[in-house]
């Protein structure tokens, strides 16, 4: 699934939440585009995107792949975080009966992927309950 | 732009596992059974709708593979792909085709051959359809992208799983009575809420299966059609397409196809007609609760009354609009890029009343919606018998 | 005055009790729950590892530091556990915080006293004025052969520390190593396990260069134990601190805030880093720590800390040690233990 190159430009994004946001309308795209979608402009500032929100919906995967065979059952949601901004992120350190939409979250860096025994290891964000 | 008449529909025989059949093969199979029901001699153009040979078996090129394996080389072919709406997406190049007057006789097929790949690696090629680096890398499945969306219209609109389930089941209800279906069994709505957790609140009956199969159809102008087709004519008289965000997390709305709504409102414009004018459908039940909001989506329920559609038998044979009385992707299979392309063959032989023990009485005007990954594609078009 | 500007720790909140791991080998429970002085042990989830424990600890110690990360000079990452063999944590570690391109890491390995050594370091190169700050983070999951006897403490956490010049919460007043070879633990290239010398890890390793480098960093500063407020000694187990405390001298009281190991099990590379932090999260004004570390192989660092007024602004600026020891546990069966720890064998 991941090369490395692959991997490696998504960085700043995986890692550090790196954004964009539009210079004339100030909507932020996660990951930065080329244009902007509403207004499209194509002038843009770098910010980074809030680390907490709250569950907008979720689910328990319960039959995954089995790059995530030690992990499962998993939760699985799209957070909203509070600039306004979402993504789909796993919902970890969480007991599934007490996860509610609308709960507040927070995002810890944890270990995504790993490419076999021998590939490289892929980070970038999770949730935990805040 | 000329009107345009479906002539010619066909599948290859059967769908589910074909273990002995390679793709090309079930394409040629379901391609001549088209021509062959059309009684026409020549193409001038062809589609082959397929999301992914590549993945699937490793062969690209498919547009060339089908136009020498039904023996037509040099007559030109196109692959056409939008995921999960390839096959739809395919009709909607051939109708256009024909429409601009570029073509008069267009052969449009679809196809996918998923069981030559093991479980996870069709899980994979599956969720190439939804965003790869901010949706599938973060661990969320195909099943677990529709998971967010039944959640969230259970939440929003009190939406139940049993109201899923009835989907599931009414489906297969109507897969029994296909032949050609690769689930022709009932199943009860029981059966499916103690069926495996997928994802929860999808059970694996929730849950369209893996399937190998094909279908294609053959248009024409419908001046030439009236000249040449021996068999009841069908026009199509309404085509729309439509996209939306590649994310699920992109769209402001998470309980709403505007795929749907927008491509079913261009055909729904072109065709001069409206959500009740429709006699009989085929839509894109890839999960249950995906027939519910598209139905939403449609026009055919209120917003957020999409699950009473099934439980209340409106969407069953015999009642208000028959929803996929082909068994729909759940009872009859989802070979990917066939599905959208089965879906016109479908309609267009409950138009022309040959729809044996499925038949809707009196079906003038069908309507079909295919759609590829969360929503973010959707073609629909609108076939009225002649 | 160089010293700690920032502190945080990270412990994941899985935890195995001794008796669970007891049950599948037929051992005596309580008995070993008396001898190693062990209740229980933290452990990771399978999407945690050293370098992303190492980054929600460096975070924590960025929150109390509240420093610039591109001002830092270094990120160095002590661990027995690095995820990889060749490609130092701390390029992750430095990304994640955004200290990235101008910076210097490195990977330290020396059984559990790495994460010491990378503390080493980062104040002698705060001090020569060749960095403005420097992170040093101290990282284990460690891993214990199935049925063996190191399987009821090795355990998983964190502890980073951001070192400079101003604005310290705690001063360096002192550091000393002591250390010399000897084979009481160790690991070969590609094994999986690591190896030990039973009854001979205690006296001639153990305690021979913890108390060496404990005697050694008092008489260099012309201290005694009654001068410290807190002792942090490394902790395999319960005992070897307190034993290794009596016979230097000092109170259980000294020693009893800044050891964790009954409830977290030996975090190996973080086992003393974390027990400062705990120490840290309490400390008043002027009060003196010690700590000595202990790597086999073997050897022990010590470093003699003044915390400053300052402390008493940071300790609240992010989670308390304690509170992720004791605070959102879960308990794991063996079995889930196993999974997450990957003494299961899977097909490829």
């Amino acid at each position: 699934m991941a090369n490395p190159a692959k991997y490696w430009r998504e960085i700043p994004q995986r890692f550090r939440l790196e954004a964009a946001k539009c210079a004339s309308c100030g909507k932020i795209f996660f990951p930065p585009r080329l244009i902007c979608d509403k207004c499209k402009s194509r002038q843009f500032e770098k910010v980074t995107l809030k680390d907490e929100g709250k569950v907008l919906t979720y689910t328990i995967i319960r039959v995954g792949s089995s790059q995530f065979a030690d992990q499962t059952p998993y939760a699985v949601g799209v957070i909203e975080l509070d600039d306004g901004v979402r993504i789909t992120s796993q919902i970890v350190d969480c007991d599934f009966e007490k996860l509610t939409i609308g709960q507040r979250v927070r995002i810890e860096f944890r270990k995504i992927q790993k490419v076999g025994a021998a590939g490289i290891l892929c980070y970038g964000y999770k949730c935990v309950p805040a | 732009m000329r009107d345009v008449a479906v002539i010619g529909v066909g599948l290859n025989k059967k769908w589910g596992e074909l273990w002995e059949m390679p793709l090309r093969d079930i394409l040629a199979e379901a391609a001549l059974a088209a021509i062959d029901d059309a009684g026409v001699d020549h193409i001038d153009s062809m589609y082959v709708g397929c999301m992914s040979g590549g993945l699937f078996v490793g062969q690209e090129h498919l547009g060339a593979m089908m136009a020498d394996y039904i023996g037509m080389t040099p007559v030109p072919a196109t692959r056409v792909e939008s995921a999960c709406c390839s096959g739809g997406t395919a009709v909607r190049q051939g109708y256009l085709d024909v429409a601009s007057g570029a073509s008069d006789i267009v052969l449009a097929a679809g196809v996918e051959k998923m069981t030559d790949v093991s479980g996870d690696e069709a899980t994979y090629a599956l969720s190439t359809a939804s965003d790869m680096e901010y949706e599938a890398y973060q661990g969320i499945t195909f099943p677990g992208l529709y998971a967010l969306i039944a959640r969230a219209h259970m939440h929003q609109f009190g939406t139940t799983r049993e109201q899923l389930a009835h989907v599931a089941v009414k489906n297969h209800r109507h897969a029994a009575k296909n032949p050609v279906a690769q689930y022709p069994f009932e199943i009860t709505v029981q059966g499916v809420l103690e069926s495996t957790l997928v994802a929860d609140p999808l059970h694996i009956l929730d849950c369209s299966p893996i399937t190998d199969g094909a279908a294609a159809i053959v248009l024409c102008s419908l001046d030439m059609a009236r000249k040449i087709c021996k068999k009841p004519l069908v026009k199509i008289i309404g085509s729309g397409q439509a996209t939306s965000t590649i994310a699920l997390h992109s769209r402001s709305d998470m309980t709403w196809f505007e795929s749907t709504a927008k491509a079913a409102e261009k055909a729904f414009k072109m065709a001069g007609k409206g959500p009740r004018d429709i006699h009989v459908a085929e839509v894109h039940d890839c999960f249950t609760i995906a027939e519910i909001v598209i139905l939403e989506a449609l026009g055919f329920t209120e917003r957020g009354k999409g699950g009473t559609a099934a439980e209340s038998g409106m969407t069953a044979l015999g009642g208000r609009i028959p929803v996929n009385t082909s068994g729909g992707l759940k009872g009859k299979g989802h070979p990917v890029g066939a599905t959208g392309v089965a879906q016109v063959v479908e309609i267009t032989r409950q138009l022309r009343g040959e729809s044996g023990e499925r038949q809707v009485k009196g079906a003038r005007v069908g309507l079909t919606q295919n759609m590829g990954g969360t929503g973010a594609s959707t073609v629909v078009h609108i076939l009225e018998a002649q | 005055m160089v010293g700690i500007v920032g502190y945080g720790a990270y412990i994941p909140r899985n935890r195995i009790k001794v008796e669970e791991i007891a049950k599948i080998w037929g051992a005596d429970a309580p008995s070993y729950k008396r001898g190693l002085g062990l209740e229980e042990k933290s452990v990771p989830s399978p999407d945690q590892d050293t370098i992303t424990m190492s980054v929600e600890a460096s975070k924590y110690a960025l929150k109390r530091a509240r420093i610039n990360p591109l001002d830092i000079g270094a990120v160095y990452v002590g661990s027995e556990s690095h995820p990889y063999a060749v490609k130092p944590s701390g390029t992750v570690l430095a990304e994640a915080i955004g200290a990235t391109p101008e910076v210097h890491t490195a990977s330290f390995e020396f059984a559990c006293k790495a994460g010491t050594e990378a503390m080493f370091v980062c104040i002698g190169l705060v001090e020569s004025g060749r960095i403005k700050y420097g992170l040093a983070v101290g990282a284990d999951t460690s891993q214990g052969a199935p049925g063996d006897a190191l399987e009821y403490s090795t355990a998983a956490g964190a502890a980073a520390f951001i070192f400079g010049r101003d604005n310290v919460l705690a001063e360096i007043n002192e550091t000393y190593a002591f250390m010399t070879d000897t084979p009481d633990f160790w690991r070969r290239e590609y094994e999986h396990y690591p190896r030990h010398a039973g009854r001979f890890t205690g006296e001639p390793a153990y305690f021979k260069h913890v108390l060496g480098a404990a005697t050694g960093i008092m008489k260099k500063s012309g201290m005694t134990p009654k001068d410290f407020d807190y002792v942090i000694f490394h902790q395999p187990n319960g005992k070897f601190p307190l034993n290794a405390a009596k016979q230097l001298g000092f109170q259980k009281e000294q020693v009893e805030t800044g050891r964790l190991v009954p409830k977290l099990g030996n975090t190996y590379s973080g086992s003393s880093p974390i027990g400062l932090t705990a120490v840290l999260d309490v400390a008043r004004p002027g009060n003196k720590i010690l700590l000595v570390s202990y790597g086999s192989g073997a050897g022990s660092d010590g470093f003699i800390f003044t915390v400053t007024d300052r402390i008493l602004g940071v300790q609240n600026l992010a989670v308390k040690t304690r509170e992720m020891l004791d605070n959102n546990k879960v308990y794991i069966d063996y079995g889930t233990y196993a999974k997450y720890r990957g003494k299961i064998r899977k097909a490829e």
